[in-house]
């Protein structure tokens, strides 16, 4: 990793940030926010599943704990939305590191990990689908009163630079992995855990700070997530479909990879797009669209998009 | 430095060490010798923290570590290699031997230098940047060693460096594990090949089924009837004495 | 509190939706035990084999018991296809991918279904569902009775199947030491793919006995996979006895637990087994480590 490669992560946050300001109209900036979104969640992801090797199936479990934190703060407290988005990103945060201690002091890796996660997001479903407290069945509605205390701005776009603003703070996060003790001590826990050990790395530790941050990523994605929809039920909040997001953006962009979920997600979502708009309204085509993708980059580009990509800038010298 | 006090390892039913017990001096090459099977690795294992023994104990530099987990062990300087080779696959050579030097230089530029330094230092000087699953056998051996001498550590416990690889890698690798007990590093080799210990080795124990049943100098052992049963089978010292006196 | 018959009723219940669960874990258990994988597809081919047996009855006016001929080899030969030319080339050995290409699986079955079917929810047209038998002063469902005796013939069955056929000891013997296996002339890919068509003739035979009583949409599987697991684990992965025990037990667990904190709460009392066992015994109650 050298500086230079730090230039296409740069290219794209630019990119991205001046984007709206081409006279986008307001579905695809709505598109885009919802893209950002996922991405942060998939960004979230890639910090245990990608650096750590640890496969979650249950990312809503902080997606939503961090949803409902804020909109439950603003609605039942009167908290503002600031200080929601905040309490949000720590609770996800402690909701990460307790599934986290639980499961890695059991000794749980690998597809035994993945069912132990998707269940606890399932009995957070269960949860938040039965209590008063977070609405119940009918779920939560924000009052619609834009103002900077409520997050809601009146231009849509400066929502969207926020969005951004967290986007590139997680990649900044992933950056930083890729080049620091912490990061180098996850990678050698998910290629080869006992030799980790060896080398003095308290595995433990390490993968408890990976799930912590990764867990606070997937939240902040999820209290932007009812900030942007100011509506929120159980099968929303902790439903399968955010967990299946949040690990497709980053295994079809590339595992592991800073750039990877940002890419993943707008490839997929603009994908999704794509075939609603080609096979008209049928439900779930995006979905089977989705699938399929996921096989094909397991069975055909284990490095996603990322790796794909340098595979073939890799290739043009030796051509040339 | 390091002290073995009566330890034994059961694992249901089946005793794999039985009251072993060793010591090793600080600045010594130590061997550990003894048939297949004979419980070494795993008394490694309750050296280095992988396996928690059944009874016994652990000291080194006259503090009980039997109950530490392995990297607060490291952490001490302890540092051991994996008879069966582990790198980490996905990584380069550099990258690998960084993981141990970020033990004691948690800054990545100190780190990588440091690395980078080890690596040459046991031969892997060309291959540093090359992804570490493309090395030979020889070559996962020598990293498996510089990874574990990146943790700086002042007791280097190695399980079977040299096996697998061919007599010239051998003669090779051997002034490298010299010149590493030279800078003041206490080494305790498990080795089956027998030159290397008789070279290497200032003292050497012998385990057999999971029994110390010698210790020594290494010709003094290799010549200790109980040595030669243990690896020959019961009455094969007495056959061989008989054999010596009708010649 | 509550009265002795309501509590006989709820368990005798628990036990006959719990022998359809076992028979469910039963097909994940096998798959697990032999190829090692967690099957997250499983769900998704049971909604489709609910489909089959739904479109059987619908268009073909078939009985479902009867339409169990036709299904069974159905999924058999579904599941035997999807292992040989989908999971096992894409995915090439590695566990972590395996998991992934069968979610993906599932992705595209469950939504493909979607598609096709539309998200209502359908029935089978027939007045089976409201038969009963009385048993002394028990009112009891006879669905639910043929679910119940079928899917321990059928445990039965695979039981014999593994242990005195000639294909069963094939199966123990990759499940065991696959190299060992392919050493002596095994064709392990071969033996992958039947175990995991005999996993989808399990959800085949599953799906015939929940029909009559149960409802089908393109999610009616996902409702199933979660409490498989949740027996799989419970009665150690790869274990047939352990299927069986799990299945029956968490049949009575989700029974009393409906019964005491009503619906929406009820399934929670499954989850928390789920995690509890993952956490404090992985290897379930009848699993052996390694």
């Amino acid at each position: 990793m050298t500086r230079r490669d730090a230039l296409p992560l740069v290219a794209a946050l630019a990119l991205l940030a001046v984007l709206p300001f081409c006279g986008l109209p307001g579905s695809a900036l709505n598109f885009l926010v919802t893209t950002l979104i996922i991405a942060l969640a998939g960004l979230g992801w890639n910090v245990l599943g990608g650096f750590g090797g640890q496969y979650s199936f249950g990312h809503a479990a902080f997606f939503g704990t961090g949803a409902y934190a804020t909109a439950v703060l603003q609605l039942r407290f009167g908290w503002n939305a600031w200080g929601g988005l905040a309490a949000g990103i720590g609770l996800g945060t402690l909701v990460g590191l307790a599934i986290g201690y639980l499961s890695f002091r059991a000794g749980l890796r690998g597809s035994y990990f993945a069912l132990v996660t998707l269940a606890f997001a399932e009995v957070f479903r269960i949860l938040a689908n039965a209590a008063d407290l977070t609405g119940g069945a009918a779920g939560l509605l924000l009052r619609l009163e834009p103002g900077l205390a409520t997050l809601q701005f009146s231009d849509r776009r400066l929502f969207y630079l926020l969005v951004l603003a967290f986007v590139g703070a997680a990649l900044l996060a992933s950056r930083w992995i890729e080049r620091s003790r912490f990061g180098a001590h996850l990678i050698a826990v998910r290629e080869n855990e006992e030799a980790a050990r060896a080398l003095g790395v308290d595995a433990l530790r390490v993968k408890l700070g990976a799930i912590a941050l990764s867990a606070g990523i997937t939240a902040a994605a999820g209290c932007l997530y009812v900030q942007h929809f100011l509506y929120l039920d159980a099968g929303v909040a902790y439903g399968t479909w955010i967990s299946v997001e949040a690990l497709l953006a980053p295994i079809v962009g590339g595992i592991g990879t800073a750039l990877g979920p940002l890419v993943g997600a707008l490839a997929l979502q603009g994908l999704g797009e794509a075939t609603k708009l080609l096979a008209g309204g049928v439900p779930g085509i995006d979905l089977v669209a989705f699938g399929a993708c996921l096989i094909a980059v397991i069975a055909f580009a284990p490095q996603g998009v990322v790796g794909l990509v340098r595979r073939l800038r890799g290739r043009r010298p030796a051509e040339a | 430095m390091l002290a073995v006090e009566a330890l034994t390892k059961r694992f249901q039913g089946l005793v794999a060490v039985r009251e072993a017990s060793l010591a090793v001096p600080a600045g010594s090459i130590t061997g550990l010798i003894g048939p297949n099977g004979a419980g070494k690795t795993t008394l490694f294992g309750m050296i280095s923290g992988f396996l928690q023994p059944t009874s016994g104990r652990v000291l080194f530099e006259g503090q009980d570590i039997t109950a530490e987990a392995p990297h607060l062990r490291a952490r001490r300087g302890i540092a051991r290699t994996f008879q069966i080779v582990q790198p980490f696959a996905g990584l380069t050579v550099a990258e690998n031997i960084a993981v141990g030097a970020y033990l004691r230089h948690p800054r990545r530029a100190d780190a990588v230098a440091r690395a980078r330094a080890v690596g040459r230092r046991v031969g892997l000087g060309a291959e540093l940047d090359k992804p570490a699953s493309s090395l030979t056998v020889s070559g996962r051996k020598r990293l498996e060693v510089a990874r574990a001498l990146a943790t700086e550590p002042r007791l280097l416990l190695l399980d079977e460096v040299l096996a697998g690889l061919n007599p010239s890698e051998i003669r090779d690798i051997l002034p490298v594990i010299r010149a590493i007990r030279d800078e003041g590093v206490t080494i305790l080799m498990i080795e089956h090949i027998m030159q290397a210990v008789m070279s290497l080795c200032e003292a050497v124990h012998v385990l057999a089924e999971g029994r110390m049943v010698a210790s020594g100098p290494p010709r003094e052992v290799c010549a200790d009837p109980r040595v030669i049963e243990a690896y020959l089978g019961k009455g094969a010292a007495a056959r061989l004495g008989a054999e010596a006196a009708d010649a | 509190m509550y009265a002795p018959q309501i509590l006989i009723e709820a368990a005798l219940n628990g036990l006959m939706t719990g022998a359809v669960y076992a028979l469910i874990a039963l097909g994940l258990t096998l798959v697990y035990g032999v190829l090692h994988i967690i099957n997250f597809a499983h769900g998704a081919l049971l909604t489709c084999a609910m489909f089959a047996v739904w479109g059987a009855s619908a268009w073909l006016r078939l009985d479902p018991y009867a339409a169990m001929l036709a299904v069974v080899p159905l999924m058999f030969g579904a599941g035997y296809a999807l292992q040989r030319c989908v999971i096992g080339p894409a995915s090439g050995g590695s566990d972590n991918n395996i998991l992934l290409v069968t979610l993906g699986l599932s992705i595209v079955l469950e939504n493909g279904l979607l598609a096709i079917f539309r998200s209502d929810t359908r029935t089978l047209d027939s007045d089976a569902a409201l038969q009963v038998v009385e048993v002394g002063p028990l009112l009891l469902s006879t669905p639910r009775l043929i679910g119940f005796a079928t899917a321990l013939a059928v445990t039965g069955l695979l039981w014999l199947l593994l242990e005195r056929t000639d294909t069963g000891r094939a199966i123990r013997a990759v499940a065991r030491e696959k190299l060992g296996a392919r050493l002596v002339g095994i064709d392990v890919d071969h033996v992958y793919a039947v175990t995991f068509g005999l996993g989808c003739a399990c959800l085949a035979v599953a799906a015939c006995l929940l029909m009559p009583t149960f409802y089908v949409n393109p999610r009616s599987g996902a409702a199933f996979v979660l409490v498989a697991f949740t027996i799989v684990v419970l009665g150690g992965m790869g274990s047939i006895a352990g299927a069986l025990v799990g299945g029956l037990v968490v049949g009575v667990v989700e029974s009393f637990s409906g019964l005491f904190l009503g619906d929406s709460l009820g399934q929670i009392g499954i989850f928390l087994i789920f995690i509890l066992v993952l956490l404090v015994r992985p290897t379930g109650l009848f699993g052996v480590r390694g």
